[in-house]
Order: structure tokens, then sequence, then C-alpha cells
């Protein structure tokens, strides 16, 4: 294994990308149908990538950051992967989550339209390339392969609310890749370069040249990354994308807001770290962050649908991670970076929870609006069937227990709870902030905002959770015990177990996140290691001439 | 040459912007249409102007800026127009899909 690592290393690093894109492709050139195939293709893949991904994650961790070269040129002309704690992380919770969305979508709702698994490819693909990449347009194309993929797979299902909130969440994208564009051409045309870590040791000279230049130009690129991290006023958007998805495609896009948080990550601790430039827009982060958390967890308390609440805490759970940022404080972000991956799973972890209960509390028919999932519209070949073949499901005595126990445990969850790991996420942020006080010893009041809308918006996400939770299990008449299939029983309890198993593993994981966020703030290793890389020598008799 | 092209990226950009706020799907497509001409001629100018320049390596003139035009906005410009021009299609199909589901081309799928 260590060797196959060692031999494979550098290389490793596109496997993510290239692996997701080659089965897309196989899945695509299959055609439709045949989708046994296609969710074993499918869950190969995802397996695949999240040991690979896990396997970067423990080298990056033992290594430091790794550089890679696609096209084999020297630095300043390469565009760059470049892998770090940062982004190992975010690979496994991507690919953690991208299992999961297979599995469970393979138990009904991959029938529900066309082509579901290349698009969760494409978009595992499209994810992973964002978070390796270490050049901002590359940036700007992974995140296009990703926001694609997450149109298809927002449309899949079909349906009025769908088609309609895709009108708005199309637009609205575009529109941020705009912004994205100008940002990126700004700050080409006053640096001239676009590598990430270029641009870093360029940005930090004593005396930049057109300062309000990049300042105006880091602020749109900000603007652009704050859009698609649904920040206030920004993500109004958001609500009816995620609550009309199909869940497990919702269960998917509970990443997808933060990456605009790690773009925003990087801009922050490489491009606006040290210099003239620094702490450029920190506490205006800090502010939108703050009041994004609390207008969501208002959101979730004043929404009747359960998914709309749900979508709502998908948008605390970024405007903690803004708020974090703002404080650019090496230990606040270290605890950020921990308290992301339950809080991401915790959120699709909802969502996936709410397909069952909303199918349970139907009854045997199926009421969503997704026309082609029916049971006449249903190839012959697949015996899964709408009225629940023993065989699928699992009929065990206490599904409803098993069923309230997980809602309940998903609301500890994302309010902060304790035994969850986010509550030591959060606990450990306010202690990292109360700490950053202690230090400075300068009355700040921007801690004290931080750690009250850390606190109440928990607070207001417990209370409209618990409402919901009180209405589906207590509230209750008559009703079937709810029929949970394995492949949709497996994904739940994986992901719940690996929230528990957070939690045992809370001091190697925190110290893990920490590492990852000294990484960052340290700056140098990231920028040693990408501007210097070195091209392989060619194998032919010319090589080394150019 | 640099105040007209400045005039048009911002006639092009106001214009899209203003289409963008409107109520019906076809204007938010041609606003939207409109908005990435901007951004792509702004990407295309960021490099500074130059007339009657290369972007190429010519044998006989010195390899710097001062004689050639900055070839890596042209090469941005044209990822970013094959994006925008697929962005802009996908955005007509779903456009089209819900004129066909609400009967109205109201952004709202419904009339006001």
């Amino acid at each position: 294994m260590t060797w196959l690592v060692e031999s494979t290393m550098p290389h490793l690093i596109v496997a993510p990308v290239l692996l997701a894109m080659v089965s897309a492709a196989v899945m695509l050139l299959m055609g439709e149908g045949r989708r046994t195939l296609k969710v074993v293709i499918g869950l190969t893949s995802a397996l695949l990538g999240l040991s690979i991904s896990c396997v970067l994650l423990a080298w990056t961790h033992q290594h430091g950051v790794v550089a890679y070269l696609p096209g084999n040129w020297p630095p300043p002309f390469e565009i760059e992967l470049a892998l770090d704690g940062l982004s190992a992380l975010m690979l496994v919770l991507t690919w953690t989550l991208g299992t999961a969305a297979v599995l469970f979508a393979s138990a009904r709702w991959h029938r529900a339209g066309v082509h579901f698994h290349p698009l969760m490819q494409l978009q595992l693909m499209g994810l992973s390339g964002a978070f390796l990449t270490a050049d901002v347009f590359n940036l700007f194309v992974f995140f296009e392969i990703l926001l694609a993929a997450s149109y298809g797979l927002l449309l899949h299902g079909s349906g009025k609310a769908r088609v309609q909130a895709s009108v708005r969440y199309v637009a609205v994208n575009l529109t941020g890749s705009s912004l994205f564009l100008v940002g990126a051409a700004i700050i080409y045309g006053v640096t001239g370069t676009l590598n990430m870590a270029e641009l870093s040791a360029r940005l930090s000279g004593s005396s930049v040249a057109n300062r309000h230049l990049i300042d105006a130009g880091a602020a749109i690129l900000a603007v652009a990354f704050l859009l698609k991290a649904g920040a206030w006023p920004l993500n109004f958007w958001l609500s009816p994308a995620y609550a009309s998805a199909t869940p497990p495609a919702a269960a998917m896009f509970a990443i997808l807001t933060k990456v605009g948080v790690y773009a925003l990550i990087r801009l922050s601790t490489l491009m606006l770290a040290v210099g003239p430039v620094a702490g450029f827009g920190a506490d205006v982060l800090l502010g939108f962050g703050i009041v994004t958390a609390l207008l969501a967890a208002l959101g979730t308390l004043g929404s009747q649908s359960a998914s709309v609440q749900a979508s709502w805490v998908v948008v605390v759970s970024a405007g903690t991670l803004l708020s974090a940022l703002g404080l650019r404080d090496e230990k606040v972000l270290g605890s950020s970076l921990f308290y992301l991956v339950p809080s991401t799973i915790g959120c699709s972890l909802l969502f996936l929870l709410l397909d069952i209960i909303q199918r349970w509390r139907a009854g045997t028919t199926v009421v969503d609006e997704a026309p082609y999932l029916n049971a006449a519209l249903e190839s012959q070949d697949i015996n899964l069937d709408e009225e629940g073949e023993p065989l699928f499901t699992m009929p065990f005595p206490a599904s409803t227990a098993a069923l309230a126990l997980a809602f309940l445990a998903c609301t500890l969850l994302l309010a902060g709870l304790p035994p969850l790991p986010t509550f030591i996420g959060k606990a450990a942020m306010l202690s990292a902030a109360m700490g950053s006080l202690v230090a400075h010893s300068n009355g700040d009041g921007r801690v004290w905002l931080f750690s009250a809308a850390l606190l109440a918006s928990g607070l207001l996400v417990l209370v409209s959770l618990m409402r919901t939770g009180i209405r589906i299990f207590w509230a209750e008449a008559e009703r079937d015990r709810p029929r949970i299939r394995a492949s949709e029983g497996v994904p739940l309890l994986a992901l719940l177990g690996l929230t528990g198993a957070l939690v045992v593993a809370a001091g190697p994981a925190l110290s893990l996140a920490n590492a990852a966020a000294r990484s960052l703030f340290e700056r140098r290793p990231y920028i040693e290691a990408v501007l210097g890389a070195r091209p392989r020598p060619s194998p032919s008799p010319m090589g080394g001439q150019r | 040459m640099e105040a007209v092209l400045a005039l048009a990226i911002g006639v092009l950009t106001g214009s899209g912007v203003w289409l963008l706020l409107r109520p019906r799907t076809f204007q938010l497509v041609l606003g939207s249409s409109l908005l990435s001409y901007a951004v792509n001629l702004f990407i295309f100018s960021i490099g500074g102007l130059a007339v009657d320049k290369e972007a190429i390596l010519v044998d006989g003139i010195p390899a710097d800026l001062n004689h050639y035009t900055d070839p890596l906005p042209q090469a941005l410009v044209l990822t970013a127009i094959v994006i925008g021009f697929a962005m802009t299609a996908l955005l007509l199909v779903i456009i089209l899909a819900s004129r066909g589901m609400t009967g109205t081309d109201h952004v709202d799928g419904i009339e006001p």
C-alpha cells in the first residue's frame, strides 16, 4: 500500500478529477437505462475517490504541500494543481457526500429523470478540481463545471417547482460568473499573473502599484464567492433551489456553498494576507457572515416546509464559517475547518432524512412533483418496486423510533449541542476567539459579536428543528411504519456513524484542521511548493531542449 | 480608442444589468448575453490595447510586451466566450421548459 502511494504520488493528486471525468464519460456512452450497472460504476468511482482523498489527506499531513504540473511546463507558465491540508480535507468531505448521495439515489431517485449518475460524477469532478487548482482562472473553469452539473442535478426529476427554481438559480449564477471573470481580469491586469502562489508573492511586495485596482478586483472576486457561499443579501435564490431539488442532489448541494467559503479562505489567506493589502475586507466578511447566519437562522424559524428549513440551515453553516474567517485568526479558522465537516454532513443528512420522512407522511402515494418517477414508466429489469418489495425494504419493528432518533441526532448536530462534533467545533471556535481576546488584551467587540451570533444562530436552529420534529413525530395520526430501503438506510447510518467517529477522534481531527489552518497562515509552504515545482525531463532524446 | 472601448463596455454592462432586472424571461436571456459580451470585451482589453501587434512570437522581434500584444487575455476570453455561450444555451432551454410548464414568460411563473 505504502509503496503504491509512494510510486504514484505526484500523479495521484489529479486522480480524483480524472476518475470522476472518466466514469462520467463511460456512463454517458452507455446511454439511457442500465441503471444497475451505472450504480455499480458510480459507487465504485465514489468509493475509489473517497479512498484516494483519504490517502491524499494522510500524505499531505505527513509531507506538507505538494504541487502537480499536469502539462509539465515550468511553474510560472503552468496551470498547476496544488494539494494542501485544506484541499485534502475538502476532497474527503466531497467524496464522502458523493458516495452517500449515489447510494441513496440508487433506491429510487435516479429513476426520476435521465443521466443522474453522469451528472453526479461531473459534479464531483468540478468540486475536486475547484479544491485542487492553484490558478484563479482554472478555478473559474472548475466552478463552471460544477455549476453546469448542479444545473442538471437541480433539474433532475423535472416538475414545475424545480424548473422555476432553476431559472433563478441559473440566472443568478451566470451573473456571479460574470463578476468572477471581471474580478480575475482586473487582478490579472494589475499583477500580470493568475497563479495563486505567484499572486500571493507579488501582492505581498512592500509597494504595490495600483493599490485601488487590486482592492476593487479582490472585492469583485469576493462578491462572486460570497454569492456562491450564499451570503446575505445574495442568498434568496438558494432556498427555493435547494428545497425543490431531489434529495440526493440537495445532499450534494450542501457542499456547494462551502466551495464559495473555500475560495474566500484562499483569497484571504493567500492574496490578502501580508503587505499593503493585508486584512482587506476582513471586517466586512465578519459582518456579512454574522448577518447571514442570524437571518438564515430566522429563516429556519419562519419556514413552514421542512425542506426549506433544511436549505436555510445550509446558509447558517456557511454564514458561521464566513464570520469565523472574518476574524482572521489562525486558531479560529482551524476550529471552523473542523466545524465545517460535521456541519456539512449534518445538512446532507437532513435532506436525505426528510425524503424518507416525507414519503412516510405521504403514505404509499408519493406526492412530490416528479412526473417521470412513477411505476408505469419504470423499466422492467429493475426489481425495486414503489410499493416496497420485502427484499428491499427493511421491515424492522422500531423503524419509526429509529427515524425519530436519526432526526433528533440531526437536530443536535445542526444546532451544535453535545455530544456531537459540531458542538466540539463551536466550543473550539469560541475558545479560540476568547483566546485571541486575551492575547491582544484590547476589548475587541468583533469577538463578542462573533460569539453572540454563533450561540444565537445555534439556538434558533435548535428551536425551529425541534418544532419540526414535534410536528412530524409527536402529533401524528394512525400511520404505517416507515419503509426504509437498505440502500437508503446504509448511507444514513454511515453519515451518522461518521459524525460519531468525529466525536471519538475529535482530538486528532481537530489537530489536523489546525495544521491545515496553520499552513494557510504560513503561506510560505504553499508558495514554495507551487513555484518550486520542477517539470520532469522528457523521456525522448530531445528532452530538456525547449 | 480606449475611450470608445470603455464606453462600449459601459453601455453593454448598463443595458445588460437593466435587462437582467426586467420581469420577462426573454429579457433575462438578452441581459445575460449583453453582460457576458461586456465581460468578454473587458477581459480582452485588460492586457492593454495594442494596434497592429501580434500575439505570437515572430523571428527577429524582441520577445517582450512592448512589441507584442498580451496573449493571455486572448486565451482567457476564448474560454470565457465558450463557457458563457454554453450557459446561455442552457438558460434558454430552461426558460423554454418554464414557459411550457407555467404558460407564461414571467420569471416568477405567474402573471403579476
